[in-house]
């Protein structure tokens, strides 16, 4: 019996360090990818002499456009999809649903609900007033959906995701309500919100997310290995030593977080959840401890690449990021599906 | 002295008995047979054994310590199930599986170290599994991932192993290689093992008491010639039966009688009564 077979810290830590290497170069490229023109020579110079009027390296409006538009964008979809990729893992994980994605138990109805009333309303000119609402909703829609979901203080899953489906359907219908309503402008809006809308990154915004995202996915992270024993089973889980009833409770919790953090400040980004967690899983087996870094890190540069597409397609004008996600995943994982059966 | 001590247990589903009033003690060593017919409340007294259920009323003792108030963990560091089967949804290799067993002693977030292996190869060579750890566990036939459901349960290092049903989807080969395993375990580490099976006759030729449940209450307990009768068998699963010496080795054997199992009926041409 060889001992690599078991995942070990210096393999989580080769990989991920594989990985973030991978997202920095992702990062680099889309930096520089763009209508403005901007050329890595000078950026090099200018971290290398400082961004000063009149010096080799960029002009001003040039370093503003990379650290005050590109730079947030990048991190703001990164940070996305480590958080949809992450929550993918943990929601199949619980479940037991290798369909299972962040937005099964009704986050994204719950936040699209909440983010199209602030749209209508129009309290897109507030700071933060869309996201807010998002939130809301998504946080009522998830204790809605555990609250049909629980039995005597037990959540049980196959209830839970019938619930999140009914709960989703019965948001579609109010969506579609507010849609065939509304006016010209706010469905515009609406539907790039639906899909995913990356073009309001700003730093105050990212600091928020990672606060929010830390505490959720440091959560998620700790519970690795109980994970791994609810996979194989909730009553294996038990036998094995794990509190199922407890660590369920804080584990669907910390994901409706990561999820409801992630849709609220950009929309309903599909796939990334779904695909990501699958193509980890099949390239690295189902050990948490090794996928959930994985899965957080692989899934920010697809995001990334992703969002880069989107703004680089049509010169000129923006597609929103879910079209672009949905287009590539499905094939690849179409791709992957038929080529590799573990 | 007692390894299981169970005092008086109650428990129902909902406003259905599934045991009442049931006590009886394990003895350290002892390889203890649970049989009755389907409902009568084996498979829920394995599990309020190991804690999955609590009971209604009454007291549960494992090596001297009430399990009521156990941390999940300390629990199974003591007692492990081997289960009927295991579907993987997910994939795992059968060394990943067996070094699940290892979680109660390393908690949430601890690395498995040098002993942890020590403890899996051990396992892994004592069920003869080392060549599949690092096979997938689907690609496994089902007699091969019971043996690694019982390294699993080994890697526990536990006082007491129930197996659930453990055999009901194996052939008899891996049926009685099964048992051969877990009787050179129970008597060569002196664990202790309480098996709750259909199977009458291998409950008899492995273990040392067989306890006979009807309706959630004890029928019987006593070393299988007392409790396998034919009395017994009648009343509890109301199916005629004959039970005669096993030649082989003087144990009770039961073998069915219905109509076309005895030979009274057209399709039984060779005569004789098949056994089970």
């Amino acid at each position: 019996m060889k001992r690599s077979v078991v995942t070990s810290p210096s393999r989580i830590i080769r990989i991920s360090a594989v990985l973030l290497i991978a997202f920095a170069v992702v990062a680099a490229v889309s930096a520089l990818t763009g209508p403005a023109g901007i050329g890595i020579g000078r950026v090099l110079k200018g971290l290398a002499f400082g961004w000063r009027e009149g010096s080799p390296a960029l002009e001003p409006f040039e370093k503003t456009i990379l650290v005050s538009v590109r730079l947030p964008r990048i991190i703001f979809a990164g940070i996305v999809g480590a958080a949809l990729s992450t929550a993918g893992v943990v929601f199949q994980a619980l479940l037991r649903n290798p369909l299972a994605d962040p937005y099964i138990l009704g986050v994204s109805g719950g936040s699209a609900v909440g983010a199209i009333m602030g749209i209508i309303i129009g309290v897109g000119c507030i700071p933060f007033g869309i996201p807010a609402l998002a939130f809301l909703g998504a946080v009522l829609t998830v204790a809605l959906v555990f609250m049909i979901g629980s039995r005597d203080g037990r959540l049980d899953s196959n209830t839970l995701l019938l619930a999140g489906v009914i709960v989703n359907a019965f948001f579609s219908a109010v969506i579609m309500f507010f849609i065939s309503t509304g006016s010209n402008a706010d469905l515009h809006n609406i539907a790039f919100w639906m899909m995913g809308d990356m073009s309001l990154a700003d730093w105050d915004k990212i600091v928020l997310m990672i606060f929010l995202l830390a505490v959720g996915t440091g959560i998620v992270c700790c519970c690795a290995r109980p994970l791994n024993l609810i996979v194989a089973g909730e009553e294996t889980a038990m036998q094995l030593g794990v509190d199922v009833r407890k660590i369920k409770i804080v584990l669907f919790f910390a994901g409706s977080l990561v999820t409801a953090v992630a849709v609220s400040f950009t929309g309903i980004i599909g796939f990334v959840g779904l695909v990501i967690p699958h193509m980890m899983r099949m390239m690295l087996g189902t050990d948490h401890r090794l996928l959930l870094p994985a899965s957080f890190l692989f899934g920010a540069s697809f995001l990334v690449i992703a969002d880069t597409v989107a703004r680089a397609v049509f010169p000129g004008m923006e597609l929103p990021v879910g079209v672009i996600t949905a287009l590539c995943g499905a094939p690849y994982f179409i791709y992957l599906l038929r080529t590799r059966s573990a | 002295m007692a390894m299981i001590t169970i005092a008086g247990i109650d428990f129902r589903y909902k406003d259905i008995w599934a045991l009442r009033d049931v006590s009886f003690d394990v003895r350290r060593g002892e390889f203890l047979g649970i049989i009755g017919p389907n409902g009568s409340g084996k498979s829920t007294l394995i599990r309020i054994v190991d804690g999955i259920l609590a009971p209604e009323k009454g007291d549960i003792k494992i090596n001297g310590e009430d399990i009521g108030g156990m941390r999940r963990r300390d629990l199974a560091r003591l007692v492990a199930v081997v289960p009927q089967d295991s579907a993987m949804i997910f994939p795992f290799k059968a060394v990943e599986v067996v070094m699940m067993g290892r979680s109660p002693h390393l908690g949430m977030l601890r690395y498995e170290g040098d002993r942890d292996f020590e403890v899996v190869r051990r396992a892994m060579e004592m069920t003869d599994t080392l060549s599949l750890a690092e096979r997938y566990m689907e690609t496994l036939s089902g007699g091969e991932r019971q043996r690694i459901l019982i390294a699993r349960a080994l890697a526990q290092e536990p006082k007491v192993v129930l197996l659930d049903e453990s055999t009901a989807f194996l052939d008899i080969r891996h049926q009685t290689a099964f048992f051969d395993l877990m009787k050179a375990l129970n008597e060569e580490k002196g664990l202790t093992v309480v098996a709750a099976t259909h199977d009458i006759n291998l409950a008899a030729a492995y273990c040392n008491r067989i306890m006979l449940l009807r309706n959630g209450h004890i029928h019987s307990l006593g070393v299988p010639g007392d409790v396998i009768t034919e009395t017994n068998i009648r009343a509890v699963y109301e199916t005629d039966v004959l039970v005669d010496d096993n030649p082989l080795n003087g144990l009770p054997r039961v073998t069915l009688m219905s109509a076309n199992l005895s030979g009274r009926g057209s399709r039984s041409k060779a005569g004789a009564a098949p056994q089970l």
